[in-house]
């Protein structure tokens, strides 16, 4: 680790007036993914705006449009204790890592790292989030922008994520065995206007949306008419844990389950 | 029901006590005053010249103490190579020099080229970042196949090829087993994969270098399985340091598995650095440092045939392995693809001709040495999953083709040279069938199949070989080291007792089970024993704890010890009971005069010796302390039946285990609860690499495995409930305990019976897969299933 500081505001406001002193500083969610980084020496920053002390950007609440807003700084244990109200939301954040990962991560943090394998981005994603941060308010569809590649801005943070909630939904994970990550992630939302399905862990582009699949849902919520339906494999990751022709099918399986566990 | 505290009570271990409440002493935990940190700047390219490493401005940096590169080192000796193997035409193996920091050319990704001493670890970290290294690439050999191939690039220039041996086993029976062969009436072949491991113990290598200048002493602190090797290694041939003027200290460890038991560059480093630089020097390995540094285990590619006769009588058996060594030769490499492997070919069978044809090839990886089983997992992998598919291809029963062809009569001389003391492998056999509830199997397969998954039944034998000996044999057979082992037991004079063991625990529990054999033996509480281990200034020369040896080789130095001990102690009891020595019995802590109800306390003995006013003084010598080294006449060989139960989805090839059944023959048994944990590590660690753990390089020798990120460790859920049974074995005939050795069955038996499990589910759904290679990861079963 190189040396740094780290200041802890108690308001957005501050935190942003923190980052936007110099170009050197960086927020610090939860640290899950940011403090290996800095223990390898892969990232310098001079300063890290710790966000950990804004209760403003703690907590699960719900909107007046009957979304699940979810604070930027929120751990992944409490979006697995309070989001019942979008229970296949709830049940996402409570497989992500181990306890000691959810008891730090937050949803900002992995939403603004984006790792293609995160679980947060598909859920996100497929829900048509809003991510709020200080500034504006993003749709998930033009938030995620590629492998670890994301709309937001230098210095630019996320306060909170609003999900609506959809008449069914689940999010399946086929885990890759060491990091546990997910190796495919489905997750399938059902909404009046049609069912979203996003898939993270196996595109070379990051997360993504697969309108077949989609479209042969929003006329038949059922496994089965998902037949015949594959992606290709030629984009996708292909790595130690699987080709990217094995991922494609497990696209597909993952989907199907998805699908059946929603009901 | 044993008493608590002695032999066969599943006594709580007492070291358990201060590792669980954080007062262990690790290597870590030890901090010298004044003590500077070492970082190594390692290679990250897997073969290359050498052209230069500037540390001018390097040295001009903060806290910088010293820089060191390779050419600090030229007066020194290499790391040393502790066996030395002869090939099938008579020639000396092939021995490279292996720097303790590189020269003139690196050789894998790992390899250190620059040390940087500085006082704090981050100041020697930015130091070594103002390093600048010219290397000039060279094109990598990782693949065996390929080192061999004329004009492929050498990893040693000085070297006349990359094979290091091509060994032949026994190479007279080569004849024989090729005729045999061509008279079978049925012969099965399998190609495989044993993958390469990384140990992974859950401590990291430490090591801290101390130097006295006012005495001119020596201190090596450092996570070893075997601190007298490491001096004997690194003072006489690395450094030049006599032994009284070099103690080595490996205090509480955190797992050793194989990997702690070789002498490191780090080690060598670190001892030499403290005198350089006139400061203790610590290095604490981060666990990427451990992926690239520690030795790897197994990594072999071999083709095995099995040949049977019109009854399906194994008629012989024919190997050819290639065995990776890595860049270089870790401390006891030669000898896993050899000694520790082609020994053990024949397995539980009587099979009449065998021949092993390992070659040994150097590629530009890290270094290859002993992992928990050492060549014996090689071997009973090959040779259970051969038979496995030879019952298959006969459309005959595992179980039974196994039984068939059990040996049964014992004392039993195999074809490969080593001679079975004892075993019963009927009854282990037994044993599993009733555990395993085989004849349920079908109705779980039922069900199984109800839920969409494919269930499969894999049942393997297995031999192992513990407590290699003895020291003159082994000789013969390359070892450079003597494999006794060493306990001096020290009675005080109010009656309280050390047991100084060559032995050295790093997880084993010895402090518990050993002091339950003295106890029993003398009749006293135990928590009187305290057994010391790990620091050449207090105990005699031992040989460490590797090869699941300590209880019956280091037990049974202890066992000699304590018999001189009591012999002692009943000449001092006859004389203050004016008795002859031979009616004297010992019993319950107390001498007494047989048939009389005279006795004297043992604490009465003890404190005569040391406060000899009433004493033989004539006869005997005062105080209570004796030393003994044991040399084994053999080998003990533990066996056992494993049976694994496996689901698969068929959509997605994921595994999982449903039941795991162990039966093993360890001989007697000291501690069950003990054992029983042993086993389950075993376990853990076959299947894990069974299923998960997988050390890959790409084709230009990049570790694509260098983290836990990618780096599969089995976890609790990844395993079932282990259902296991280690009564009643056949006691060793040649050591005073009767004992064989628990400690590597788990990691040797397992793995087979998985794979085993997996090809049977997969037959099952009608597939046409007769092998799939290790780890049998999602995506490796699902493509096999296509
Ligand atoms: C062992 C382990 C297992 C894991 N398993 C999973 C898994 O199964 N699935 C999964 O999805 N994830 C997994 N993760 C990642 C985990 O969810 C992290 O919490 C997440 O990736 C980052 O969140 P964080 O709050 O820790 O962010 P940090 O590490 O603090 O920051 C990550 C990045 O986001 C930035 N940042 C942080 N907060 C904000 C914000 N509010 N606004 C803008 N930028 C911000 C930081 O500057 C940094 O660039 C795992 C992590 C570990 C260590």
């Amino acid at each position: 680790m190189y040396n740094f500081d780290v200041v802890k505001p108690a308001r957005i406001a501050d935190a942003v007036k923190e980052l936007s002193d110099s170009s050197e500083s960086q927020p610090l969610g939860g640290g899950q993914t940011l403090i290996p980084t800095l223990k390898q020496r892969l990232a310098s920053p001079e300063k890290l705006v710790s966000l950990a002390g804004i209760d403003e950007m703690k907590g699960v609440c719900k909107g007046e449009d009957g979304s699940v807003c979810i604070g930027g700084a929120t751990t992944h244990a409490t979006v697995a204790a309070e989001a019942g109200d979008y229970p296949a939301l709830a049940a996402t954040a409570a497989h992500i890592g181990d306890p000691a990962v959810r008891n730090r991560g937050t949803i900002g943090g992995s939403l603004a790292n984006n790792d293609p394998s995160a679980c947060y981005p598909a859920a996100a994603l497929a829900s048509g989030a809003i991510i709020k941060t200080n500034a504006r308010e993003i749709a998930a569809d033009d938030y995620f922008q590629g492998m670890f590649t994301t709309a937001l801005d230098e210095g630019e943070i996320i306060t909170e994520v609003r999900f609506p909630v959809p008449e069914a939904a689940n999010y399946q994970k086929f885990v890759q065995p060491a990091s546990r990550f997910a190796l495919v992630g489905v997750f399938v939302a059902k909404y009046g206007g049609g069912v979203r399905v996003a898939i993270t862990g196996a595109s070379n582009d990051g997360v993504f949306r697969w309108a077949e699949a989609e479209a042969a849902l929003s006329t038949n919520f059922s496994a089965s008419a998902l037949d015949g339906l594959s992606l290709s494999g030629d984009d996708m990751i292909s790595d130690l844990h699987g080709t990217g022709a094995y991922r494609a099918h497990l696209c597909a399986v993952m989907t199907k389950r998805a699908v059946t566990a929603a009901g | 029901m044993p008493k608590d505290g002695g032999i066969g009570a599943s006594t709580k271990r007492r070291e358990d006590v201060r590792f669980l409440t954080g007062v262990g002493n690790y290597t870590d935990d030890i901090n010298i005053h004044g003590q500077a940190h070492v970082f190594f700047l390692r290679s990250d390219v897997a073969h290359g010249t050498l052209n230069s490493v500037d540390t001018s401005a390097a040295e001009a940096m903060d806290g910088v103490v010293r820089i060191f590169t390779g050419a600090d080192f030229e007066a020194v000796g290499g790391m040393p190579c502790g066996w030395q193997v002869t090939d099938r035409h008579g020639e000396v193996m092939q021995e490279p020099r292996h720097p303790i920091l590189a020269h003139q050319k690196v050789r894998h990704v790992g390899e250190p080229i620059a040390a940087v001493v500085a006082d704090t670890l981050e100041q020697a970290r930015d130091a070594a970042e103002a390093i600048v290294v010219d290397i000039a690439e060279l094109p990598a050999v990782i693949d065996m196949k390929d080192a061999v191939k004329d004009g492929a690039p050498k990893v040693h220039d000085d070297l006349t090829s990359n094979l290091c041996y091509d060994w032949g086993f026994v190479e007279e029976n080569k004849d024989a087993v090729n005729k045999a062969f061509e008279e079978a009436a049925h012969v099965t072949t399998l190609e495989l994969v044993n993958n390469r491991l990384v140990a992974n113990p859950m401590e990291p290598r430490v090591a801290v270098g101390e130097y006295a200048r006012g005495t001119d002493e020596h201190t090596l602190y450092t996570t070893s399985q075997n601190p007298h090797v490491i001096r004997l290694l690194m003072g006489a041939f690395v450094l030049g340091i006599p032994e009284h003027k070099l103690r080595v200290v490996a205090p509480d460890v955190g797992g050793g598995f194989g990997t702690k038991i070789f002498h490191y560059q780090e080690e060598a480093f670190c001892t030499f650095a403290a005198k350089a630089c006139n400061r203790p020097v610590k290095w604490t390995s981060s666990r990427t440092e451990a992926f690239m540094s520690d030795a790897h285990g197994r990594d072999h590619v071999t083709k095995i045939e099995l040949a049977l006769d019109a009854d399906n009588n194994f008629t012989a058996l024919r190997t050819d392995t290639y065995a990776n060594m890595g860049a270089y030769l870790s401390t006891f490499a030669p000898s896993v693809p050899t000694w520790l492997h082609g020994t053990l070919m024949a397995g539980n069978y009587k099979t009449p001709l065998i021949y092993v044809n390992v070659k040994a090839v150097f590629t530009n990886t890290v270094p290859v040495d002993a992992y928990r089983g050492a060549g014996r997992p090689e071997a009973t992998f090959q040779l259970e999953r051969v038979v496995d598919k030879a019952a298959r291809e006969l459309g005959v029963d595992p179980i039974a083709l196994r039984r068939q062809n059990f040996i049964t009569e014992f004392p039993y001389a195999t074809p490969v040279a080593v001679e079975y003391d004892t075993g019963d492998y009927h009854a282990t056999m037994d044993k599993l069938e009733s555990m395993g509830d085989f004849a349920g199997f079908a109705a779980r397969r039922a069900e199984s199949e109800k839920n969409g998954k494919l269930r499969g039944l894999g049942v393997n034998c297995y031999i192992e070989a513990c407590g290699i000996a003895p020291s003159n044999l082994v000789g013969q057979l390359g070892a450079r080291a003597g494999l006794y082992e060493s306990a001096t037991v020290r009675v005080n004079a109010t009656g309280g007792l050390v047991v100084m063991t060559g032995s050295h625990s790093h997880g084993q529990g010895h402090e518990t089970s050993f002091a339950q054999v003295v106890s029993e033996m003398i009749g006293i509480d135990a928590n009187m024993v305290e057994i010391v281990h790990g620091d050449t200034s207090k105990v005699p020369m031992g040989m460490g704890t590797y090869g699941s040896r300590s209880i019956a080789v280091g037990g049974s130095a202890m066992v000699r010890a304590t018999e001189k001990i009591i012999a002692k102690a009943k000449k001092i009891a006859s004389h203050l009971l004016e008795a002859s020595e031979a009616d004297i019995e010992l019993k319950d802590g107390a001498f007494s005069v047989a048939g009389t109800d005279k006795s004297v306390a043992w604490g009465d003995v003890t404190l005569a010796a040391y406060v000899p006013h009433n004493y033989p003084l004539e006869d005997i010598e005062p105080g209570l302390e004796e030393t003994a080294f044991y040399d084994p006449a053999n080998f003990t060989y533990p066996s056992g039946a494993y049976a694994c139960e496996v689901e698969v989805d068929p959509d997605t090839g994921k595994v999982s285990i449903e039941r795991f059944c162990a039966a093993d023959d360890f001989g007697n048994i000291i501690n069950p609860m003990i054992v029983t944990g042993q086993v389950h590590g075993g376990l853990a660690q076959g299947i894990g690499q069974a299923l998960l753990e997988n050390c890959a390089y790409d084709a230009d020798g990049q570790l694509l495995s260098a983290s836990y990120m990618d780096y599969a460790m089995p976890r609790a859920d990844d395993l079932p409930m282990f259902q296991v049974d280690h009564e009643d074995g056949t006691p060793c005939t040649h050591n005073p305990l009767g004992v064989k050795g628990c400690g590597e069955a788990g990691a040797i038996g397992s793995p087979p019976a998985v794979v085993n499990a997996v090809v049977d589910a997969l037959q099952s759904a009608g597939k046409d897969v007769t092998h799939v290679d290790m780890p049998l990861s999602p995506d490796r079963v699902w493509a096999a299933m296509q």
